[in-house]
């Protein structure tokens, strides 16, 4: 994932958050998902490269989403920062998630 | 829409058979276009260069811009415009001249009466038109990277992180900040502390004209990131309109020191750092 | 498993992360520093982090804990050499480590503690030092 970050050509901030980010959607991935899959991509729009990650997981998804993306909120005893956070310290935030069925997030970096 | 190979075959040889006549009055027509602002004998080894590019596009068989017999034309354009831009020249006088070489052609047809000729014409121009906008699309793209550059020597310019005193170091920020440059200017601020060891910064802002929410918020997130460090930020240099923004914005600089003038900010320092023994 | 060495300097204990700080790295330290404290009786802990490119919630989380534990047990944590990138990522990411004392690397750490000790030698006991106070 860094290898991509470099190879797009974020700047080392840049680097920090998104794998900082992933870190944080990772670890909900693996606590509340049980687990999932990650996908690292470069992406290019017309004039920018960047680093796309998608976090799929089958797990209990999330029931109130506005709630979940509050700071502070944790239904897993963590801080509560991991979704609001991840989604500061990226471009691009999408969340698709369905009681029952299990979440998808994707989020973008770009070059600045 | 692409030529056919046989006009393609056509048009090599009719470059070929007119090219002094061809290169004379295309080097003419931009000459005017672009108001002798470059010598005539610098455009006439451009054209004639460009008039060989063309022919030989042609007799490799190509029927578009696109294809691999074209590639020499097409580095030769992107080449054009790149002088051009660097130059100065605006993107109609770049495209222009490549729209010469259609007037120019015009005259080397023959009899305009002929329906076959004006066929030939109107396929050759829109070849030529292709070439035209490519030039165009470079143009753009060229002047575009000339002006990332520029931003980016600007912000290296414009962004100083002086040591000040022992363990102090000071930005005084001169200008408008937008974002973009805030950014630059904190994580500069942040990485000079590591490395000169200083456990306190001064952000002067005397010389920044307005301060909007954004800048202000990045101003307050290096302070907090600055914290975390395990260095003080002080603000000094608010003017009198600045801090009315802040207000009515209802930005809270919480605890954050703020000083009048660099020399109270220093003072306060100075003063901080006798107390602490450091 | 790998474990942060644990060095003791005088009245300090000194722990350089050079390793990634996987969860059950900074799980194993926290027991690890708890232990080392009460065994050696030490009044301060300097974690020196500029090794550390990333440091996630977890990681400011366990931090957060290893200096409230170590208060408790009346050693003073100072966290140094944290990244400019990692700070300004903490920052955005909505983490201001409450309760954390910084410095900008390992000397000013012991500087920070060792002011700490002078108070303490004066018998001022009870009383911090009010430069200390400044810096929350």
């Amino acid at each position: 994932m860094r290898t991509v970050a470099v190879g797009v050509k974020l700047s080392l901030v840049d680097q920090t958050k998104i794998v900082t980010a992933a870190s944080e959607l990772a670890r909900n991935t693996l606590v509340y998902g049980g687990g999932g899959e990650v996908e690292v991509t470069r992406v290019h729009n017309d004039r920018r490269a960047g680093i796309r990650i998608v976090f799929a997981d089958q797990g209990p998804g999330i029931v109130d989403l506005d709630l979940a993306l509050t700071d502070g909120y944790t239904t897993g005893g963590g801080l509560g920062l991991g979704l609001s956070g991840a989604r500061r310290l990226v471009d691009e935030f999408d969340i698709d998630t369905e009681p029952g069925k299990g979440t998808t997030i994707t989020i973008v970096k770009w070059c600045r | 829409m692409p030529l056919s190979p046989d006009e393609a075959r056509r048009f090599a040889v009719l470059l070929e058979s007119h090219a002094e006549q061809l290169t004379a009055r295309w080097t003419e027509l931009v000459t005017r276009s672009l108001r002798n602002r470059l010598s005539s004998a610098e455009l006439q080894r451009q054209t004639s260069d460009l008039q060989r590019g063309f022919q030989q596009a042609f007799s490799g068989g190509a029927t578009d811009l696109g294809d691999g017999p074209a590639d020499e034309l097409r580095a030769q354009l992107s080449e054009l415009s790149n002088s051009r831009a660097r130059q100065g020249f605006n993107a109609t006088e770049t495209a222009v001249s490549i729209y010469a070489f259609k007037d120019a052609l015009l005259e080397v047809l023959g009899d305009q009466s002929d329906a076959a000729t004006l066929r030939d014409y109107v396929a050759i121009s829109g070849f030529v038109d292709r070439a035209a906008l490519f030039t165009f699309d470079s143009y753009v793209r060229i002047r575009e990277s000339l002006i990332a550059d520029q931003t980016e020597q600007l912000l290296e310019l414009s962004t100083p992180v002086v040591k000040l005193w022992e363990g102090v170091v000071a930005v005084p920020l001169v200008g408008t900040l937008d974002s973009a440059r805030a950014q630059v200017v904190m994580e500069r601020l942040l990485q000079t502390l590591v490395d000169t060891s200083s456990p306190y910064a001064i952000i002067d802002i005397t010389g920044v004209p307005a301060v909007d929410t954004q800048v202000a918020q990045h101003i307050l997130k290096t302070v907090v990131a600055a914290r975390l460090m395990g260095a003080d930020c002080i603000i000094s240099g608010i003017r009198p309109q600045i801090a009315q923004t802040i207000v009515a914005l209802g930005i809270e600089f919480g605890d954050i020191a703020t000083k009048a003038s660099l020399a109270d900010a220093l003072r306060h320092v100075i003063s901080r750092t006798k107390q602490s023994g450091r | 498993m790998e474990r942060v060495p644990v060095l003791k300097i005088g009245d300090i204990l000194l722990v350089s992360i050079q390793i990634d700080m996987e969860d059950q790295v900074a799980l194993q330290l926290q027991e690890d520093l708890a232990e080392r404290i009460v065994a050696t009786g030490v009044h301060g802990v300097i974690i020196d982090i500029s090794a550390l490119d990333i440091v996630d919630s977890f990681v400011g989380r366990t931090l957060a804990a290893i200096a409230s534990v170590s208060r408790v047990l009346d050693a003073e944590t100072v966290v140094v050499g944290m990244r400019p990138a990692v700070a300004i990522t903490l920052v955005e990411l909505g983490l201001s480590l409450p309760g954390i004392r910084t410095a900008l690397n390992v000397e000013l750490g012991i500087a920070m503690l060792g002011s700490r000790e002078t108070v303490d030698v004066l018998g001022d006991e009870g009383e911090t030092d009010p430069a200390v106070l400044t810096r929350e």
